[in-house]
């Protein structure tokens, strides 16, 4: 055991200035070994602009980096790795068509007379695996791995020598349930070996799951480094926004009416199995699942974005089972995928268009079934109006926007076709805080107004606080319906992990 | 992060007329492209070579001569916007041709020309759009690359051309179908100008002004997010195609009138000429850009370098040169013009 508490790394005043921006402002940050160290903060808050400092991927404008008590230059990511220092981010550096031995020595292969020694490379690499007391098959090819193990050859790789600090982007983001608990035992192996591990992450399950120490950033600012056991989660979110809870959330009114949606035992050919649930006017359900138990699949089949195998779909009192998106949105059904850069914008169309752009068939025709520009701006203009979006954007080319601006764009799509019902689907994703509560704002309109409104999230406060009934997900499968008082964080982890509720440091 | 910026030099107050004159450049190459620059440099320095450059019988042959790759350029256009390219544009010319001209002479002389004409030009339009169909149905719903697809259907094109005439010019269409469509003229300006022009003012309201044009750009833009719109991503693949063979048949019906015979050697080198044209126009080649009125510039300005150099005596090989060069120098501006657009706040 190397749990000495001594700094392993440690960051004094630390600055990045870009260019009429203050990404990291007199930042203080110290990792010892073998601790779990996780950054907490809104995008933009700092927290990639620190790492990227850390792993030399760029350099500070001030401040010092020491490692083992003597000040580093990190020039590059491969000085930093020298040292033993070495990030794995959500993008892997892998060839997924190479064996898993292959992508571990890529670029500096043992070689005789120009040629590979295959025996060399597979001794190598399981040598290397063994170190980190990582068990993989070094034959089978990268893309045949679950992104778990994807990640643990990527760590592999970036480390051929000395692993002493391990820094970690939001490795969950993309790994299932199993996925996530053999990344949770491999970080608990190497946090036993004394590795520091710097772990950037936003679910509050996961940090009370795995966190030593947490540190705090807002707007490039250092907030507050303490201890994980006995921090509560509110106090967190206050400290990450710099809003009470109830700043960020409005309280919805609850006035559910006529039944809009309707599922019966529905099945997908991805993985939602039998599941049967009703939406009403007036009310907001949120879908809540872990990633890849079905939460997104199931809306985006009601969509008609993906195979229907079994069930029915009832919207409206019409059978519109494997229904295309164009016929469901004529019927008033809006879907916002989570994805705004893939699937929502046409990044290089500018923001009126993409507003409008669902429209043109619907209301914006004159004479002759010819577009009439002056509707069309007059449509933008009242919609940009309501999503807050500044007038001189919509000429801009929506790839131009930050990411809450392009949000609030997707959010104008949906407002400018005046649906009935409406489904979010990770509503929030990257966005900062004044524009989600202005997001959360429109939600409230929404509703209240009479749509009815689904609510998919992986970020359970959004669920917990905006939702007035909650259907949760396990493998695909309905397990659990909570409103009222029985919404509660712990019954919600306890249905996603098919628990009795309790909090999960114990549970774990 | 993302605070208003400005080119530095709107801010300025500016003293001289050189600064005021750089400043308007610059809009207007934010604004425009780089094609403006292309096509008043072109201009000038071929007035300057040859005086014949600048006579009205110049220009308007010139335009003559544009009117096969305006039209070829701006069906190029409708699969370029979407994310892909049409190689098979030549073939569509080719087999055009040779149906309709095969369909004219079959009428004897006995026949009124006009129902040999209306037969043949149908005819030739038909197989245009089973062409262009081929081509959309194989990239819209099986999924082929464009690139694979159209490439492969112009070699079965240009080989069922050539099968059907065994390489021999077909002759004996109706000499009213040359004189009116290959020579005409109405209110002395030439009928393919004319019928171009039209063709591109009907182009331009459908992109600009209905649902399916904008359908077009919005699914070579992100077809994603055009399929969660709820705009029928395979059928606006298929119309680009469809639309792209049309606009080339017509291009052939025209070149057919005007070289008076049916050939299957008329197509040429079209596919790339029109890809160029498109391409010094702004079109993106990854779809979602792209405008008429552009197009039909960039195809003027290289039958304007063709006719102006062949004035100013520059060999066909040097021409050559020329083209490649200044297609390369337009790609670059393009990508220089995006990157300062957007600093400027967008060019979209």
């Amino acid at each position: 055991m190397a749990t000495t508490g001594a700094p392993l790394l440690q960051v004094r005043k630390l600055c990045k200035h870009y260019p009429g921006v203050r990404a990291l402002d007199q930042v203080d940050f110290d990792l010892r070994q073998g601790e779990v160290h996780v950054l907490f903060g809104e995008n933009g808050a700092g927290k990639s602009t620190l790492i990227s400092l850390l792993a030399g991927a760029s350099q500070p404008s001030s401040g010092v980096i020491e490692f083992e008590g003597r000040p580093v230059e990190l020039g590059s990511v491969r000085e930093a790795r020298a040292l033993g220092i070495s990030a794995v981010f959500q993008e892997f550096s892998l060839v997924p068509t190479l064996s898993v031995a292959e992508n571990l020595l890529l670029g500096d292969e043992p070689r005789r007379h120009g040629l590979l020694r295959r025996g060399e490379i597979a001794s190598k690499a399981r040598e290397l695996l063994r170190q980190l007391d990582f068990q993989l098959d070094v034959t089978r090819s990268v893309g045949s791995l679950s992104r778990a193990e994807q990640q643990m050859v990527e760590i592999a790789k970036s480390q051929r020598s000395r692993l002493a600090v391990l820094i970690l982007d939001e490795p969950t983001a993309s790994l299932t349930e199993q996925e996530t608990v053999q990344l949770f035992a491999m970080v608990d192996r190497l946090r036993s070996k004394g590795v520091g591990i710097v772990y950037i992450s936003h679910r509050m399950q996961e940090i009370r799951r795995i966190a030593d120490r947490i540190t705090v950033l807002r707007d490039g600012g250092h907030i507050a480094t303490i201890d994980a056991a006995g921090t509560d989660d509110d106090r967190l979110v206050e400290m990450m926004t710099g809003r009470s809870i109830a700043q960020i959330y409005p309280t919805i009114a609850a006035r559910p009416g006529e039944t809009l949606l309707e599922l019966h035992g529905v099945g997908t050919r991805s993985s939602v199995r039998d599941v049967t649930l009703q939406v009403r006017r007036g009310e907001v359900l949120g879908l809540a699942s872990l990633a890849g138990h079905g939460k997104s699949e199931l809306m985006r089949a009601v969509f008609g974005i993906e195979p229907v195998t079994d069930g029915k779909i009832v919207f409206k009192g019409e059978d519109v089972t494997r229904s295309k998106p164009g016929e469901l949105l004529a019927r008033g059904m809006f879907y916002l995928p989570p994805d705004r850069k893939n699937e929502g914008l046409m990044l290089g169309f500018n923001c009126a268009r993409n507003i409008t752009l669902t429209m043109l068939q619907r209301g914006l025709r004159g004479r002759g079934g010819l577009i009439q520009p002056g509707r069309v701006r007059a449509l933008a203009n009242s919609v940009a109006a309501r999503v807050e979006l500044a007038p001189r954007n919509l000429g801009r080319a929506a790839g131009l926007l930050s990411g809450g601006n392009q949000q609030k764009v997707l959010f104008g799509k949906g407002l400018a076709i005046e649906a009935d019902l409406y489904i979010f689907d990770e509503p929030t994703v990257g966005v900062d805080v004044g524009t989600r509560s202005a997001l959360y704002q429109l939600i409230k309109q929404l509703t209240e107004a009479n749509a009815a409104v689904v609510i998919i999230s992986s970020d359970l406060p959004e669920i917990l606080n905006l939702a007035h009934r909650a259907c949760v997900l396990r493998n695909g499968r309905m397990v659990g319906e909570l409103c009222g008082a029985g919404l509660t964080e712990s019954a919600v982890l306890g249905l996603f992990f098919d628990r009795p509720a309790k909090p999960l440091r114990e549970a774990a | 992060m993302t605070t208003p910026m400005t080119v530095p030099a709107v801010a300025a107050p500016f003293r001289t007329v050189g600064e005021r004159l750089g400043h308007f450049a610059l809009r207007l190459f934010l604004r425009l492209g780089v094609l403006p620059f292309l096509m008043v440099g072109g201009i000038v320095v071929f007035a300057l070579l040859s005086d014949q450059f600048l006579t009205v019988q110049n220009l308007l042959n010139l335009l003559r001569q544009s009117v096969y790759l305006v039209l070829v350029a701006m069906g190029q256009m409708l699969a370029l916007v979407t994310g892909g390219f049409d190689l098979s544009v030549g073939t569509i010319i080719a087999l055009t041709s040779v149906t309709s001209a095969l369909t004219m002479s079959l009428f004897g002389p006995d026949v009124q020309p006009l129902v040999a004409m209306t037969t043949g030009c149908l005819a030739g339009i038909g197989s245009a759009l089973l062409v262009g169909l081929v081509n959309g149905a194989g990239i819209a719903y099986i999924g082929v690359s464009p690139f694979i697809m159209t490439l492969g259907v112009q070699s079965i094109g240009f080989g069922l051309a050539l099968f059907l005439t065994g390489g021999v010019p077909i002759r004996g269409l109706p000499a009213a179908f040359s004189d009116t469509f290959g020579f005409g003229t109405l209110f002395g300006a030439p009928i393919p100008v004319l019928i171009a022009s039209g063709v591109a003012i009907i182009l331009f309201v459908v992109m600009s002004r209905t649902a399916g044009g904008n359908y077009l750009l919005a699914v070579g833009g992100n077809a994603k997010a055009a399929a969660l719109s709820g705009i029928d991503t395979r059928r606006t693949l298929l119309r680009a195609y469809l639309g792209c063979a049309l606009l080339a048949s017509i291009a052939g019906l025209l070149l057919t009138a005007r070289v008076e015979t049916g050939e299957a050697n008329l197509g040429g080198t079209i596919a790339l000429e029109s890809i160029a044209a498109c391409v010094i126009a702004g079109v993106s080649l990854r779809g979602g850009i792209g405008r008429v009125e552009n197009v039909v510039l960039g195809a003027i300005f290289i039958g304007l370098l063709q006719n102006g150099m062949n004035l100013a005596n520059v060999g066909s090989y040097m021409q050559m040169v020329v083209l490649g060069t200044l297609l390369i120098v337009a790609v670059v501006a393009d990508s220089l013009r995006h990157r300062l657009g957007a600093q400027d706040g967008g060019v979209a």
